[in-house]
């Protein structure tokens, strides 16, 4: 499928799960991001997808575990206070190694908040969330067509590492229409062999059990261990982000999904002022790109970090930079999306901070 | 044929258990129900030859080790989310036989919703509900089901009505539900309750074969330790205590509420306190 179709972000993910061969979505619907089971309802339930609404984001999580435990490629989709409530089931499928893929359309909390877009869960997203050392696969889209192809790519790394991804993104990309296309992807190909899963036990093979009890403080360690080697395995291989202006760049911005599609209208803004400034836009949000974080801290002045929140990836990107240079931060919190003209204002006051340390000590030098 | 042993010369083999059980020894206390409901399962499973398309699902409890004794594919479950979990089961592996294996716990307290939900929605499996109306994996606090005037660690002075509100008749109010096909109680207490109980289960297994609907099999147990008694006590306990507030006998069979009052399935049999 090549056709160049237009669509809403929400919609764009929904028709990507039915072509990615998503076996069977459970949900409750939440605003703003019921657009994924209303479309899966039509169209999924058309095309022989099991597509069920039910009675809670709790239940919902728990029926992607069993499902998932029984080999199935499942998913589940909800927003922010919907996404809080799977946290306990997130923590056992992390700990079983069930792949499935799960999508949150972020909006502004805390509580119940507003249905307004946000990134207010950075934190739940990507250090845990649920109880216990565990990780989730993190994806971040900035636009219609990668809520669409971060879908295929999500239920890939799912089953390779047997291990929950998540796509994060916010209500603005949920609802927002653009133009997206389909790629080829044949689900037949794609999908892998589950040996391990709850299909009926046969004469020539023991049980298979999901669980993620082990009672055994030594058996329990081996599972953290295992848990964490496939961790620095994903960290190793499953990195990825985009970098914009990057090569020239004086100063860079950090962001993630529509901060950063702002940050590219800042860095337009910028660079017809004169001002040499690049956008680092993390994709992978776990694993986090800290690498190419600390090589840009070695090149550019300064670092500003976009978010929709109070300041949350701000903390991952000093973790890179190590204090080697300043990293401001901007954000709006309440749904309210940060405009590129303030991005820009918050970039000046860094610039003013960092930039004249030459002349600055020039100007002392010639007082004394 | 299971037999690690080889007969001694002579002898021959009139009783094993089920190849559908594991050689592993269970961690169930001297007197509890579970066991023998353990084995009636897999006694039915490894008869009725669906050892290789049965899964279970065991939730938080004392039986959240099933999997240790149960020769069979399982997936273990957060508390409360049993039915949930094997609506996910079954709804993709609609020709599997799957059922649930949960306490009072988790069916009638932090699994209420998925409970009710599950036999709403009329979820073609089995749930085994085994309601000894106590707490007895963490150690014997207050169940949802324990009775009036029953003592547990969380309720020193006797359940009482006030503060914690009624016992909860789950199953009768599952009973109501147009989703369930056969709804019934059962106890596992004495030889004559065990064959009535192995009845129902075969049942059960049987109605989700043909894909008529949730079917709930509740066992009226026993929990010698957290009820403080002997396993011999505890059996008469069930009898005196348990059953005028969770009477034995069919609720719902065939689609159908049963209209008169429920009959046990078994005379009571004389249970004596041995010295």
């Amino acid at each position: 499928m090549s056709e160049v179709l237009l669509m809403e972000g929400n919609e764009a993910a929904a028709e990507a799960a039915i072509l990615a061969g998503c076996d069977a979505y459970f949900g409750y619907p939440i605003t703003p991001q019921s657009e994924v089971i209303e479309y899966l309802a039509d169209q999924g339930r058309k095309r022989g997808m099991v597509v069920m609404q039910v009675e809670s984001e709790v239940a919902a999580i728990n029926m992607v575990y069993g499902a998932a435990g029984a080999g199935a490629r499942v998913m589940t989709s909800s927003s922010s206070p919907g996404i809080s409530l799977m946290q306990e089931g997130l923590s056992y499928i992390a700990c079983a190694e069930l792949p499935c893929l799960l999508i949150n359309i972020n909006r502004g909390g805390p509580g119940l908040g507003t249905i307004q877009p946000s990134q207010g869960d950075y934190f739940q997203s990507v250090k845990g969330g649920g109880h216990g050392d565990y990780h989730l696969i993190v994806l971040a889209p900035a636009s219609v067509q990668e809520m669409a192809d971060y879908v295929y790519l999500g239920f890939d790394l799912a089953d390779k590492y047997r291990n929950p991804v998540l796509i994060l993104a916010d209500g603005a990309l949920g609802q927002m229409m653009e133009k997206v296309i389909f790629p080829d992807y044949d689900p037949k190909q794609r999908k892998i062999s589950k040996p391990w899963a709850t299909t009926g036990k046969t004469a020539n093979r023991p049980p298979n059990v999901i669980t993620s009890l082990h009672l055994q403080s030594e058996d329990m360690e081996k599972i953290n261990i295992h848990l964490q080697e496939k961790y620095r395995q994903i960290e190793k291989n499953e990195v990825r982000y985009e970098l914009i202006s990057t090569d020239d760049a004086e100063y860079l911005l950090v962001a993630y999904g529509l901060s950063a599609r702002i940050c590219q209208r800042v860095i337009e803004i910028a660079r017809q002022q004169g001002i040499k400034v690049g956008l680092l836009r993390p994709i992978s949000l776990y694993p986090y790109p800290y690498e190419m974080v600390s090589k840009l801290a070695d090149q550019v002045r300064g670092i500003l970090v976009v978010e929709m929140n109070a300041g949350q990836m701000v903390e991952d990107v000093r973790l890179g930079v190590n204090g080697k240079i300043p990293v401001d931060f901007y954000g709006r919190m309440g749904g309210i999306i940060p405009t590129p003209e303030d991005t820009l204002t918050s970039l000046k006051k860094l610039m003013n901070k960092t930039q004249p340390k030459k002349s600055s000590e020039k100007l002392i030098k010639e007082k004394v | 044929m299971n037999g690690t042993q080889e007969p001694i010369n002579g002898m021959e083999v009139v009783w094993e258990k089920p190849s559908t059980l594991t050689e592993t020894r269970m961690h169930y206390c001297p007197g509890c129900g579970h066991g023998v409901v353990h084995k009636v399962l897999m006694d039915v499973i490894e008869e009725m030859g669906i050892q290789d398309k049965t899964i279970g699902v065991a939730p938080v409890g004392c039986s959240v080790i099933a999997y240790n004794y149960m020769n069979i594919d399982m997936q273990e479950a957060a508390h409360g989310r049993a039915t949930a979990v094997a609506t996910g089961v079954k709804r993709v592996l609609p020709d599997k036989i799957v059922f649930t294996y949960q306490g009072d716990g988790d069916l009638a307290a932090i699994g209420t919703a998925e409970t009710m939900h599950a036999c709403n929605r009329g979820e073609n499996f089995l749930i085994v509900f085994i309601n000894n109306g106590i707490y007895g994996m963490t150690g014997g606090q207050m169940a949802p089901t324990s009775i009036v005037g029953m003592k547990t660690s969380t309720t020193p002075e006797g359940r009482e009505v006030h503060t914690q509100g009624h016992p909860f008749k789950i199953t009768e109010i599952i009973a109501m539900l147009p989703g369930t096909y056969y709804v019934t109680r059962h106890s596992v207490h004495t030889p004559t309750t065990v064959r009535h109980f192995k009845k129902a289960v075969e049942k059960a297994f049987k109605y989700q074969q043909e894909k008529k609907g949730t079917c709930l099999i509740e066992v009226v147990s026993n929990c010698p330790s957290g009820w403080k008694m002997t396993p011999l006590q505890s059996n008469k306990w069930i009898e005196e205590k348990m059953f005028p507030f969770y009477p034995p006998g069919d609720l719902k069979v065939d689609g159908k509420l049963v209209e008169k009052k429920p009959i046990p399935p078994a005379a009571t049999t004389e249970i004596k306190e041995s010295k």
